[in-house]
């Protein structure tokens, strides 16, 4: 079966190898083919950074505020992440943002109330969140409850258990070392370096194996340079990112110095590469896709659509419990607010914002983090010129809207331009 | 036409409830040709194929594959034995390229990992090996195609597991001239590769243009079986809405009303 022959008359060798001109070209005709995928949120973030770099030089453009923006978006990312997962099947999990908060109080409660080591309480707020996935993915999958509703019932109830859990609704402060560490301290500078090496060196492996083994194979393979631009490209980015996070950012170095690499980025980075590989690489990832496509047919393919459903809830919430703790780091402790008002709405902005359609089958995981920082700039930057909350949540729905009717809009532009 | 069928069944009931929607169905399908099954809307044609893919138990009747007894219990069995439907509505997924909708559930792995480049390999050799040239990367999503195509993407799906008998819902029913004649091309080729090919139709014309052997349903009841050559246009179309023709069909009237389906009341409740 591996007659190179046969793929001389084979459909696929018709198109010959794409140059760099044509791959670009390709590129354009999909966006114009209402594929737009992440143009969106990168065009979005280019536009609004430059706006706040012209409003705030100073302020906005300062190291210390590139720091404040990874810590900041941290939580909302990691939830979103997550729902990314629920959305590619077209549900909906509206209970991510409190199911954050009732892991954060289970992680609080164990590490402050109980004294318990913190890796206890990290594995007590996961397993919370394990738990509440695979209930909410019982009662969607096997009762047959639409996502919209048993969620909107958890929003509600997981609100009161995070009161429940914070006894006298005020708060349980969060003083362990190494969870504090988590959202406020930074690798030192080299071994931000290291890790950035790695992973460029990581991608560039992974890029020119694929591209060898489809080239020897005789497969139709992106060119070389094209290839190569994707590589030099994460370099220049991750390098320039870390540069400035490796600037001293301390108002005063003689008291203390703070520079480095914020911890929530690698965390973020890993579950990024994880989830991604999942979704890309394996069966289970393409059953998701296919469960959100088309559900009748990934049930005909024999694919097991409750398994997949239940999962994918399971998934969301875990991600939230991640996303809870961080939180809880960041805030040095955990209130009857933790993972409210706008957490979650942030959240399934950062995914819908990234590119993640409301109507399932598509999306990636690092759409929630485009999305993500689209939505944390959005947050510094008009705090920044002084705007009150009130507009910031204005500004951020109307970018939600902004975000749903490019999805609505580009998928009726591919049902016309393709013959669906 | 070859000695031994490829699948026999003898005696086939199966009822939906009080509904007695097959009636001691009895039909022999050869390798290497096409057998049109035809019948009114209700008849019980997709019941039939469904009872065959193992989706439906049935009430009572015997299957022969290779003249050796079997029993299928499920789509996975019926799999195992070599037998793949095309579905009347195509499943296929919209958000997925060609490979991965005909690898769709049975993904080529290496470790945990998707093993794309041999699932690509053998996507492309496949088609190739039914001269299918009507799409031109192997990598588009399903989206993009025309009704044709996806037809051809589903029946490609179809043979790509070394399967033995292909059955095919009604796959021209929402295809415009041109690409009807291509479908048809193809499964008259999935014939001459040696495949054992059902096609159920509604179009006399698609049936006398590619089958070898017409088989009839009326209200559940196999009516006649017999070669293309041996039997002409409008005794087909007698078979089909009255459930005989001269010689050949029902002996008395069927019309003891009201333990059979009536094909007026079950267009709706047919499967799609
Ligand atoms: N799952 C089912 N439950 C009950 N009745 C069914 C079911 N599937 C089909 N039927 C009935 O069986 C009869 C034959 O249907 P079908 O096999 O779809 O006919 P055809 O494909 O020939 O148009 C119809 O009367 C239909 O209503
Ligand atoms: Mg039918």
């Amino acid at each position: 079966m591996t007659t190179t022959a046969v793929r001389k008359d084979g459909p696929a060798a018709v198109t010959p190898t794409p140059t760099i001109g044509g791959h670009f070209r390709n590129y354009l005709s999909r966006v114009r083919g209402g594929d737009v995928g992440a143009l969106p949120a990168v065009l979005g973030l280019i536009v609004l950074c430059t706006v706040f770099a012209i409003m705030r030089p100073s302020s906005f453009l300062s190291a210390g505020n590139f720091a404040n923006l990874f810590t900041q978006g941290a939580a909302v990312t990691l939830i979103a992440m997550g729902l990314v997962f629920v959305l590619l099947l077209g549900e909906i999990d509206l209970s991510a943002g409190f199911a954050s908060g009732v892991c954060a109080a289970v992680l609080a409660n164990v590490v402050t109330v109980l004294g318990y080591p913190w890796w206890v309480a990290v594995l007590a707020a996961v397993a919370t969140g394990v738990v509440i996935g695979t209930t909410l993915g019982m009662l969607v999958a096997k009762i047959g409850i639409p996502s919209f509703v048993v969620t909107l019932a958890g929003f509600l109830a997981f609100q009161g258990v995070v009161l429940l859990l914070v006894k006298d609704g005020t708060n349980i402060s969060v003083r362990d070392d190494v969870l504090v560490a988590i959202a406020n301290r930074n690798l030192g500078p080299t071994l931000g370096w290291a890790l950035t090496a790695l992973a460029v060196v990581g991608y560039a492996t992974v890029q020119l194996l694929r591209h060898r083994t489809r080239a020897a194979r005789g497969l139709i393979t992106d060119p070389i340079a094209v290839v190569a631009l994707r590589i030099g490209g994460l370099a220049v980015i991750l390098g320039a990112a870390v540069y400035v996070l490796n600037l001293e950012r301390s108002r005063n170095v003689l008291i203390s110095s703070l520079k480095g690499v914020p911890i929530v980025v690698p965390i973020i980075a890993v579950l990024l590469i994880i989830w991604t590989f999942v979704l890309q690489r394996t069966s289970y990832g393409r059953h998701i896709y296919a469960v959100g496509g088309n559900r009748e047919a990934a049930r005909r393919a024999g694919i097991g659509v409750d398994r997949i459903r239940i999962s994918v809830f399971v998934i969301c919430s875990s991600m939230a419990a991640i996303g809870g703790i961080v939180a809880a780091s960041r805030a040095n402790s955990v209130d009857p607010n933790t993972g409210g008002s706008n957490v979650l709405l942030y959240a399934v902005g950062a995914a819908v914002i990234g590119g993640t359609s409301l109507f399932g089958g598509k999306g990636r995981v690092l759409d929630a983090v485009l999305g993500g920082a689209v939505v944390a700039v959005i947050e510094n930057g008009m705090g920044l010129m002084g705007y009150t909350a009130g507009v910031k949540y204005v500004v951020t729905g109307v970018v939600l809207l902004l975000a749903a009717s490019v999805d609505a809009l580009s998928r009726r532009r591919a049902a016309a331009t393709g013959t669906r | 036409m070859s000695a031994t069928p490829l699948l026999e069944l003898r005696g086939i009931d199966k009822s939906f409830g009080p509904v007695q929607v097959l009636r001691d169905v009895a039909l022999t399908v050869h390798p290497g040709e096409v057998t049109a099954l035809v019948g009114d809307n209700g008849a019980g044609k997709s019941t039939l194929v469904k009872c065959i893919s193992g989706i439906h138990p049935t009430d009572a009747g015997e299957f022969l594959f290779n003249g050796e007894p079997v029993h299928i219990g499920s789509p996975r069995d019926a799999a195992s034995l070599g037998i793949e439907v095309v579905y009347q509505d195509l499943a296929l997924c919209d958000n997925l390229d060609i490979v991965q909708n005909m690898f769709l559930g049975r993904e080529k792995r290496s470790g945990i990992v998707l093993d794309e480049p041999t699932m690509e390999q053998l996507a492309a050799e496949t088609l190739a090996g039914l001269s299918i040239r009507t799409v031109t990367s192997l990598r588009q999503h399903v989206s993009s195609l025309s009704g044709g195509q996806r037809q051809t993407v589903a029946i490609a799906k179809a043979v790509l597991w070394n399967s033995k008998l292909v059955i095919l819902d009604e796959p021209t029913a929402a295809l415009g001239v041109a690409q009807t004649a291509q479908v048809l091309e193809l499964v008259r080729r999935l014939a001459d590769n040696g495949l054992a090919v059902v096609l159920i139709s509604h179009n006399m014309n698609d049936v006398f243009a590619v089958s070898d052997r017409i088989a009839a349903l009326y209200l559940g009841q196999m009516v006649a079986q017999v070669k293309t050559t041996d039997i002409t246009h409008a005794q087909v179309v007698e078979l089909i809405t009255a459930g005989r023709s001269g010689g050949l069909g029902l002996a008395t009237d069927p019309g003891s009303n009201g333990d059979g389906p009536q094909p007026a009341d079950s267009t709706s409740g047919g499967v799609r």
